[in-house]
């Protein structure tokens, strides 16, 4: 077929640039400027997919956004993207598209079945026939109805697209570029505001490109097009194609998706598919415009039966027929301008208004140009399956409730017009409270909520000469409170024909003895009769209308069907369609990917990685990484064969053996600084601070204000007036918070200033009985002797030149010190240790070693202090002070953590030695107790004492001091494992502490 | 997404910064006897006002300074910024 519906001249597509594409595996040809819409239509295909419930034939409906039936699955550059609408993707060359919703094919749906069984799916049939049995919800009836329902398919693929957000600011934000957004726009650039004009299309213009009508002495589409052209080369303008703003939000904050390469074959090289932009904007010009309504009739899902708004785009712009023996069927004037189209192209159309009698500009135009109108006729049913055959027509009484006899005339397309519904979405999602307009039968934005002004016809306001004149205003008034500047412009004469008043006429009564199908909802197959069932079930409420009979869902969000939904029940109902109201309408508009929502935050960017100065050195020494937090740390250096718990055992081995070196840059430092630093130390730690001498570190706690432990770390008093505080590595931007809450906000008095020094710092963990004699080589200059440098001493030394802070602390319970740099001299320091400690048989460990280390110490870390335990279950009840005020300390009274059998750390060991306990395991005194099985306690931590080679764990266990040497079972129904354990201390290596002092 | 103007900073979006809750909540001093039920107001007990609300936000990407707005909870409108020393009258 070759594109048989084209007409020879006109439109607005390229006709020198042929392009080829697949539609359900067959090829066609299109032109550059064509959406997949109009180049199906051009080459005579109408049928593109099944119906969501009754997979009935569907075809185009509209030439937009609000498309409620082409949604297709689009395949481009090797990747796929469901529900995408045939009438806003622009063809390129090689595309290819399939329709969704049929199987085998869309021409012979098995699913069609339902059309026959319809009496069987009324509204609300899946809530009322799966409801029982219960269990058979997840097994049978929900895999079913996935299967059956849904539209596209998603790629299960990784998206291979890059999407981009940005943030922008402008004093202006315009909302369409219809007559009102260019008028707008022009004014307030004119005024040297800055403007960013917005349009989802990919043409500029709106409504000019295809009404027939006169501003300043040349075409609308002329005049659209010089004002797009002048604001292009103004440097405040930001002009925006295929960019549709979807969301309004709080403080002006708008959201506009830009496709950039939707159109396009494949996206370019460093270009992202889609561009998120958010926009503050100090005002808002919301000139979204209108979308036709259809009429009500039966069978109206035909393909064929498209709004004659469509029908006139796609002959003006597209130079498309959509068919040669068009049915117009109308309301109002609107269907008389697409009969005046085809007539214009030699095609005749058939008039079908339910007016009595109507006078206007326009009708005196399609008579004059002998176009055939029936007045109070209307289209009864449409005839035809796959495609409109012919329609059913009839006479209508006056007070549109008796139909005549019923005459069938042959017809290709029926284009109907129901009149014009303003598109209020941004508005109405800013807060603004809609009002009714009566002379339009639709809603308007009323008094606005944030600044925001809604112009043209999205304010119901369809005369171009007011639209113009109100929109250069606004434009105007808006930007002179911003800029201060007032150029006048001279407003356009305006050539434009009258129309007249709109029938309020929507649904065409059911002829005796006929059950025709009338759609309200076409993407979800909600007809007429479904909503008089749900009223009739007692559903009252417009919002529980719409979900149980799902009236206005799904990727157009009822933009064709929400305002007859609205007529329907209040008809039924018998209320003014007002006292109905509408129901919520949110963002976004239409459907966002959720790859440009996302933006670049996806895998390792989704949030930033933090790498400490010596991550070169870990790499090029294998080292296993393992993510903490944001950091990257090593979990441990493989060597040959190794798998992580050999590696782990090996490093932990020689640390208890010999030493060990450990990067521990990732834990958060933070300077304390002033005179009433120990002050501030000793209200945030429990235990106290206030006599601990300049060159000494002491390990302390800090509890948040309802008792639970928050953090603990080592402080060292660096000299008079300055400590470094040590956070853990998760904690450490939360602590800072928390300092800075108490001394800007509590205790403002405090003369004391806190600031993140963890980035300054860099870090090593020397630790094993060597380590002292390690410490000797690195800093021979320094007394690091047992007595110089004793438990939780502190010294700076010099480290070949680099000044470093030592501090002789441990996690590991070994003799232990841990050495600082500046972090440009990290990677210097390390190489220096291993180097030096290469005649000690030193080895790196990782944070797997490191975590074995403290576990069979009974150091606790994250998994106790898991914001859910105080002092005493970790206990730490020996830092707490009884002398001074604390934070948190007045919660410790509650008597739940005052409670005899009050939960406390254990050390854990399975009865066989042998068997690893899972961490998250619960204890219990009988594993064959009926569930729930009563939980004493759980598994914090698990690993592999070196020291005795045998599992061991550390648990929280209710009432935990007395518990030692009784025997429970560590239940992991994950795992699947029940094993038998006996409670042992804590403590379970060197349990007096003797080694840190040695 | 809001838009607070920081008494030190100026307009910022509020992914700079970070909520705190109630800004009239005031600690109890150090080394003073409370009652259970002071201290649970303190730790536990806040009102969830609709309309017009005092909270802290730290500036947390910027300034870092804990600072205090008047907002209200149903419409997100902000009346008024503070300093956290400000007393807000």
């Amino acid at each position: 077929m070759t594109q048989a519906f084209r007409i020879e001249n006109g439109g607005l597509i390229n006709r020198d640039k042929k392009l080829s594409f697949k539609f359900n595996g067959k090829t066609y040809f299109g032109y550059e400027g064509d959406t997949l819409a109009s180049a199906l239509l051009a080459n005579g295909v109408h049928l593109v997919g099944r119906s969501f419930k009754y997979h009935r034939p569907r075809g185009f409906f509209g030439a937009g956004v609000d498309e409620p039936y082409a949604v297709v699955q689009l395949y481009r550059n090797g990747e796929t993207e469901p529900n995408i609408k045939a009438t806003e993707q622009e063809l390129f060359e090689g595309l290819e598209a399939k329709s969704v919703n049929c199987w085998p094919n869309v021409n012979f749906d098995i699913g069609a079945i339902n059309n026959f069984l319809k009496i069987f799916l009324p509204a609300g049939f899946y809530y009322k026939t799966f409801m029982w049995p219960k269990s058979f919800w997840y097994r049978i009836y929900e895999p079913f109805i996935r299967k059956a329902a849904g539209l596209g398919v998603a790629s299960t693929k990784h998206d291979k697209e890059r999407y981009e957000h940005k943030y922008e600011y402008c004093d202006l934000l315009i909302a369409g570029s219809g007559p009102s957004g260019l008028a707008g726009a022009y004014a307030a650039a004119k005024n040297g505001a800055k403007v960013i004009l917005a349009e989802d299309k990919p043409r500029f213009g709106g409504s000019l490109l295809t009404s027939d009508v006169n501003i300043g002495n040349q075409s609308g589409k002329d005049w659209a097009e010089g004002i797009i052209a002048e604001l292009k080369t103004m440097p405040n303008v930001v002009v925006k194609n295929r960019s549709q703003i979807f969301g309004y939000y709080d403080h002006n904050m708008l959201v506009m998706s830009e496709k950039v390469s939707d159109h396009l074959p494949s996206t370019k090289k460093y270009h992202p598919n889609k561009r998120l932009w958010y926009i503050r904007a100090k005002e808002v010009l919301i000139s979204s415009g209108s979308i036709e309504r259809p009429i009500v009739f039966g069978n109206n899902d035909t393909p064929g039966v498209m709004l004659s708004s469509a029908a006139k785009e796609y002959l003006k712009v597209y130079g498309v027929l959509v068919g040669r023996k068009p049915l117009v069927f109308t309301n109002n004037d609107s269907g008389y301008e697409t009969a005046i189209e085809f007539k214009k192209h030699g095609v005749d159309p058939v008039v079908l208004d339910s007016r009595k009698n109507a006078e206007s500009e326009i009708i005196d135009e399609a008579k004059n140009l002998g176009i055939n109108i029936k007045n109070s006729y209307v289209v009864v049913a449409a005839q035809g399956y796959k495609k409109v055959k012919s329609a059913d027509i009839a006479s209508i009484s006056e007070d549109k409730k008796q139909l005549g006899k019923i005459e069938n005339i042959q017809c290709d397309c029926i284009c109907v017009s129901g009149f014009w519904t303003p598109t209020i979405h941004l508005a109405s999602q800013s807060g603004n409270k809609t009002k009714f307009k009566e002379e339009i039968d639709a809603f308007v934005p009323g008094q606005s909520k944030q600044n925001e002004i809604t112009l043209g016809a999205a304010n119901g306001i369809f005369s171009l000469d007011e639209t113009l004149k109100t929109s250069f205003k606004a434009g105007s008034e808006l930007s002179k409170k911003i800029t201060e500047k007032d150029n006048e412009i001279a407003i356009p004469n305006v050539v434009e024909k009258k129309s007249s008043q709109h029938d309020k006429f929507w649904c065409v009564p059911l002829p005796k003895g006929k059950n025709y199908k009338r759609f309200l909802d076409f993407q979800n197959d909600v007809a007429v009769s479904d909503v008089e069932i749900a009223l009739r079930e007692g559903y009252r409420s417009i919002e529980h209308v719409k979900r149980y009979t799902t009236l206005g869902m799904a990727t157009d969000q009822g933009k064709t069907s929400n305002l007859n939904g609205l007529q329907l029940v209040s008809e039924i109902e018998n209320k003014v369609v007002p006292a109905v109201g509408h129901t919520t309408f949110r963002p976004p508009y239409t459907p966002v990917s959720i790859g440009a929502i996302v933006g670049r935050e996806v895998g390792k960017h989704s949030k930033p990685t933090r790498k400490s100065p010596m991550h070169e050195w870990h790499e090029k020494n294998n080292a296993v990484f393992v993510d903490a937090g944001v950091w990257l740390r090593p979990r441990y250096y493989k060597k040959g064969n190794e798998n992580l718990f050999e590696a782990s055992k090996r490093e932990a081995k020689n640390v208890r053996a010999n030493v060990g070196v450990c990067d521990v840059t990732t834990l958060g430092k933070i300077d304390v600084k002033g005179p009433d630093a120990a002050e501030l130390l000793n209200r945030v730690y429990t235990n106290a601070w206030l006599k601990l001498p300049v060159g000494k570190a002491r390990y302390g706690v800090m509890l948040r204000e309802d008792g639970i432990v928050m953090d603990d770390g080592t402080t060292t008093r660096i000299s008079e007036n300055h400590y470094h505080m040590t956070t853990t590595t998760a904690q450490a931007a939360n602590v800072l918070s928390h300092l800075e809450y108490y001394l800007q906000l509590v205790w403002p008095e405090l003369n004391v200033n806190v600031v993140s020094t963890t980035e300054q710092w860099a870090g090593a963990a020397i630790a094993g009985p060597k380590s002292r004699d390690l410490l000797k080589k690195l800093f021979p200059n320094s007394d690091v002797s047992n007595e110089g440098l004793p438990f939780m001493g502190y010294m700076e030394g010099d480290l070949f030149g680099v000044k470093a802070r030592i501090f002789r602390i441990s996690f590991s319970g070994e003799l232990a010190y841990e050495v600082n740099v500046e972090s440009d001299y990290g990677n210097f320091m390390w190489e220096k240790i291993i180097e030096a400690g290469e005649e000690f048989n030193i080895q790196p460990y990782g944070t797997e070693a490191l975590s074995t280390l403290r576990i069979e110490m009974g150091h606790v870390a994250g998994s106790e202090l898991d914001g859910r335990t105080i002092p005493f279950d970790n206990a730490l009840e020996g830092l707490v002070s009884k002398k001074k005020d604390f934070i948190g300390k007045r919660s410790l009274q509650r008597s739940a953590f005052t409670a005899e059998d009050r939960q406390r750390i254990v050390g854990v060991v399975p009865l066989d030695k042998q068997t690893s306990i899972p961490e998250g395991s619960h204890l219990v005194k009988d594993d064959k107790a009926p569930l729930p099985n009563p939980k004493l306690g759980h598994i914090s931590a698990s690993c592999w004492s070196v020291e005795y080679d045998n599992p061991f764990s550390l648990a929280i266990l209710k009432d935990g001091k007395n518990m030692i040497g009784q025997k429970l079972f560590a239940m992991s129904p994950l795992k699947n494992k029940v094993i038998p354990v006996e409670i042992v201390s804590s403590h379970y290596v060197d349990p007096k502490g003797e080694r840190v002092r040695s | 997404m809001l838009y607070i103007n920081c008494p030190h900073c100026g307009m910022r979006s509020q992914n700079e910064f970070s909520y705190g809750g109630d800004a009239s909540v005031k600690r109890p001093e150090l080394n003073k006897e409370v009652t259970d039920q002071e201290w649970d107001n303190f730790v536990y007990n806040r009102k969830s006002i609709r309309g017009k609300h005092l909270e802290l936000w730290q500036h947390i990407s910027g300034c870092r300074q804990w600072i205090k707005v008047e907002r209200d909870t149903a419409t997100h409108e902000i009346f008024r910024t503070f300093k956290a020393d400000e007393e807000v009258a």
